[in-house]
């Protein structure tokens, strides 16, 4: 079976069909009828003009005599160009007319009834009307048959055209029907175009359920999707609580290891054996870091279903992720600069700080040794911004595209990373947590053009 | 044995030759083309006189056709394209004998832009078509008629017959109904149309009247002088006499209260094997009686009957009404009274 291209089309279809169908009918309707009116007339006429010669027969010395009246054939002539035939009979002898039409006799013609029926004379079809009547000829009354006989030209035009302006209507019927289904079809899948506009509108995250009101037969599929978007959000809430859970579970372990490190590090004579567990201290800081960007993910991924709108100043975001970071940045002798306004936004604080902090972690670690890196909190058209802007290496958006699409893909790294431990995650996060606020990260070149600046911008309240 | 086949053939032949009268044959020989062609075979009651003039602009249209022409009276027609004789068109002035033919399957259907122009009234179902409208009149010498008032209706004539029989007596002509088609149908069709008919034939029955079969006869008597009035004459002879040749002997009354006005008719019989001719024939016709003005033409055309023959009635109806007197029992009938009208002693 052939996939049905189109409801659309196919409903299209099937009503043209059904109007096709009505069409037809009522032209073999229109045609029947007329013909039997005609057909009707034709029989009236008949019997009137056998009636009216019925009536002049009379008893003559005990003979039958008749007179054939004007107008019995004249009645006849007023309805159609048709050949006419007559006879007369007085029981089995011939009185006068054409003495070999067939009479249409019923099987016990009562005097005065009027038989009809079809046959063919003189090479034509002829309608036949006979009608007898009792006279009293001498003694004994005689059966005299008055037959009239008409041939159906007339009829059969009348009948054909009826039926050709039956069919004009038919046609005209039906095409209108079709335009008229067409645009009922239309009207009809409406709202399932709509429900589909809409869906398709959402953005790649939205699970919520679609609250719309939906034509009775459509309630069923709006069920089953809502349904169906609630279980994959429920799947994808359980996969995030896994990752956070194991996240979590992974970090404490990994802070004893790095302690008890320190501690090894610390109490190491032997230099080689100082900088394997460097390199062992090393590696657990990334790992705790590739954990806690997990979590940060899982956590955005959870809080973004259901965003709170808290009032929040970017500059007191700022100043608590700096501060937070500060260490790390000490570390490797980074100056953390703040140029800050008061920006207000609406927010959640704890997705907003770990996207600073995403943002600021990946600086300080791509930037060099004794740098500086910029947070820089503005506001322009409406949107509240922070920039940080770092004097490293500058990004390389890689082959073709937009860096921030090719950046912020999960577990995505740079093309010049390579010598700087990370995950990839961190852009992700940060990219995420805009968006669900209906903002978007911004990635460019330094004021200077060296370095990088990625700006993350929300909507201003 | 070929003799004898041969003889039987020709006396077969001379027997259905002896049933009908010809009265009158002209053969008109193609002005081109193959002389060995089978002729159109015309049969008409229009005399040769009147139509010699349709022939030759035929033949001057198409010299390719031989025509054989053929007089006789509309009775005799009737009865030879009845039994079949073949012919290729029948031109008549009785039209209940033309519309029983087509009505009984002996005319074959035509049907060309030509016919389709005449109107409804002059055609029936393309079997019959009409080539002339005309009315029947009253013809009378003006030498006999000198010092009477001249009458305008059946009234006024049976008043004039009545009051004088001894200037009428043996005087007055009209149709043998009973051998002429065109007289019957006349007669007939005044029966139905006016009270004054039977009334008329009374008055005409007490003057010893002279019957005739047809209308050139009755046309010749009045212009000798021999009748004073001849009845029920059809329009278009006598007006064509009167032109020609009367100088002033005889002039045509139109009755006011009543006239009877004819359509000549042509059919085309089922033997006909020239079909293409006779209907070319039927195109030049129905073509010439839809013309305006009466031109040369010796029979008037369709268009003008109404006020040039001021009759303001209209052709009688082709239709199975027509069919109505030639019933035989109703034949028998109208010929007894008739008889007992016409014919007193």
């Amino acid at each position: 079976m052939r996939a049905p291209s189109s409801i659309g089309r196919r409903l299209t279809l099937l009503l043209a069909g059904v109007a096709a169908l009505l069409a037809a009918l009522s032209w073999a309707m229109v045609t029947g009828i007329a013909r039997q009116a005609a057909e009707r007339t034709q029989d009236n006429v008949l019997a009137a003009s056998a009636a009216t010669i019925a009536e002049t027969l009379r008893s003559d010395r005990g003979e039958v005599r008749l007179e054939l009246p004007y107008s019995a054939f004249a009645m006849l002539g007023a309805i159609s160009e048709d050949r006419v035939f007559y006879r007369v009979a007085a029981g089995d002898a011939h009185l006068t007319g054409y003495a070999d039409l067939p009479v249409a006799a019923a099987d016990a013609p009562r005097p005065g009834q009027v038989s009809f029926a079809t046959g063919a004379y003189r090479g034509a079809t002829v309608r036949i009307a006979s009608v007898t009547r009792q006279v009293l000829a001498g003694d004994a009354p005689v059966t005299v048959t008055v037959t009239v006989a008409q041939t159906r030209t007339g009829v059969a035009t009348i009948a054909r055209d009826l039926s050709r302006l039956a069919a004009i209507f038919a046609v005209a019927l039906f095409v209108l029907a079709v335009g008229l289904s067409a645009v009922a079809t239309r009207a009809s899948l409406r709202p399932l175009n709509e429900i589909a506009a809409a869906v398709s509108r959402r953005g790649p995250s939205d699970l919520r359920p679609i609250r719309r009101a939906a034509p009775a037969e459509l309630v069923s599929l709006l069920v089953a999707l809502n349904r169906l978007m609630d279980r994959l959000g429920q799947s994808l809430r359980r996969s995030e609580d896994f990752i956070a859970e194991a996240a979590h579970r992974v970090r404490t372990p990994l802070a004893t290891v790095r302690a008890q490190a320190e501690i090894a590090l610390r109490s190491a004579d032997d230099a080689a054996a100082r900088d394997r567990l460097r390199g062992m201290i090393r590696a657990l800081d990334e790992s705790s870091r590739s954990a806690g960007q997990l979590l940060d993910h899982a956590t955005v991924a959870f809080r973004a279903d259901d965003l709170a709108r808290a009032p929040i100043d970017l500059a007191d975001i700022v100043a608590r992720t700096a501060a937070a970071l500060e260490p790390t940045a000490t570390m490797k002798d980074i100056t953390i600069l703040r140029e800050t306004v008061q920006a207000r936004v609406a927010g959640d604080p704890v997705l907003l700080d770990a996207a600073l902090r995403n943002v600021l972690d990946n600086a300080i670690k791509y930037s060099p040794e004794d740098t500086t890196v910029t947070l820089h909190v503005s506001r322009a058209a409406g949107t509240a911004r922070i920039a940080v802007c770092d004097e490293g290496p500058g990004l390389d958006s890689g082959p073709g595209g937009d860096p921030v699409d090719a950046l912020t893909e999960r577990f995505r790294r740079g093309s010049n990373t390579e010598g700087v431990v990370g995950s990839g995650l961190g852009l992700t996060i940060a990219r995420e947590v805009l968006e669900a606020h209906g903002g978007r990260l911004e990635l460019g070149p330094g004021p200077e053009g060296t370095g990088t600046c990625v700006t993350l911008v929300l909507p201003s309240s | 044995m070929r003799h004898a086949c041969l003889a039987i053939v020709v006396i077969f032949a001379a027997l259905r030759a002896a049933a009908i009268e010809i009265e009158d044959h002209r053969f008109y020989p193609a002005l081109a083309g193959d002389p060995a062609e089978i002729p159109l075979r015309v049969v008409s009651t229009a005399d040769l006189d009147v139509f010699d003039p349709y022939l030759r602009a035929f033949q001057t249209a198409r010299p390719g056709i031989a025509i054989d022409y053929t007089v006789v009276s509309s009775a005799d027609l009737h009865r030879t394209i009845g039994d079949g004789a073949v012919y290729d068109l029948a031109l008549s002035s009785a039209m209940d004998l033309q519309f029983q033919l087509a009505n009984d399957g002996f005319a074959q259907s035509y049907r060309s832009t030509a016919t389709e122009a005449l109107p409804d009234w002059a055609r029936w179902r393309d079997l019959i078509f009409a080539m002339s409208v005309e009315p029947a009149v009253v013809v009378f010498s003006t030498q006999r008629f000198a010092g009477l008032p001249v009458p305008t209706t059946r009234q006024e004539l049976i008043a004039l017959l009545r009051a004088h029989p001894d200037l009428f007596t043996g005087a007055v002509g009209t149709y043998d109904v009973r051998t002429s088609g065109l007289g019957y149908l006349l007669a007939t069709q005044e029966d139905r149309s006016t009270d004054a008919f039977w009334r008329l034939s009374e008055v005409m029955g007490g003057l010893d009247p002279q019957l005739y079969c047809c209308s050139g006869q009755m046309i010749d008597d009045v212009s000798t002088g021999r009748l004073a009035l001849a009845y029920n004459v059809l329009g278009s002879y006598a007006a064509e006499r009167l032109v020609r040749e009367s100088a002033g002997q005889m002039q045509i009354l139109a009755m006011r209260d009543f006239a009877n006005v004819i359509i000549r008719t042509a059919i085309v019989p089922a033997t006909a094997t020239r079909v293409e001719a006779a209907g070319a024939l039927i195109d030049m016709l129905a073509t010439l009686a839809l013309r305006e003005g009466r031109g040369t033409w010796p029979l008037p055309p369709l268009t003008q009957t109404g006020a040039d023959a001021a009759t303001g009635f209209g052709p009688i109806r082709l239709g199975p009404a027509l069919m109505v007197y030639l019933d035989p029992l109703n034949r028998r009938g109208f010929l007894a009274e008739w008889e007992n009208a016409m014919v007193q002693r």
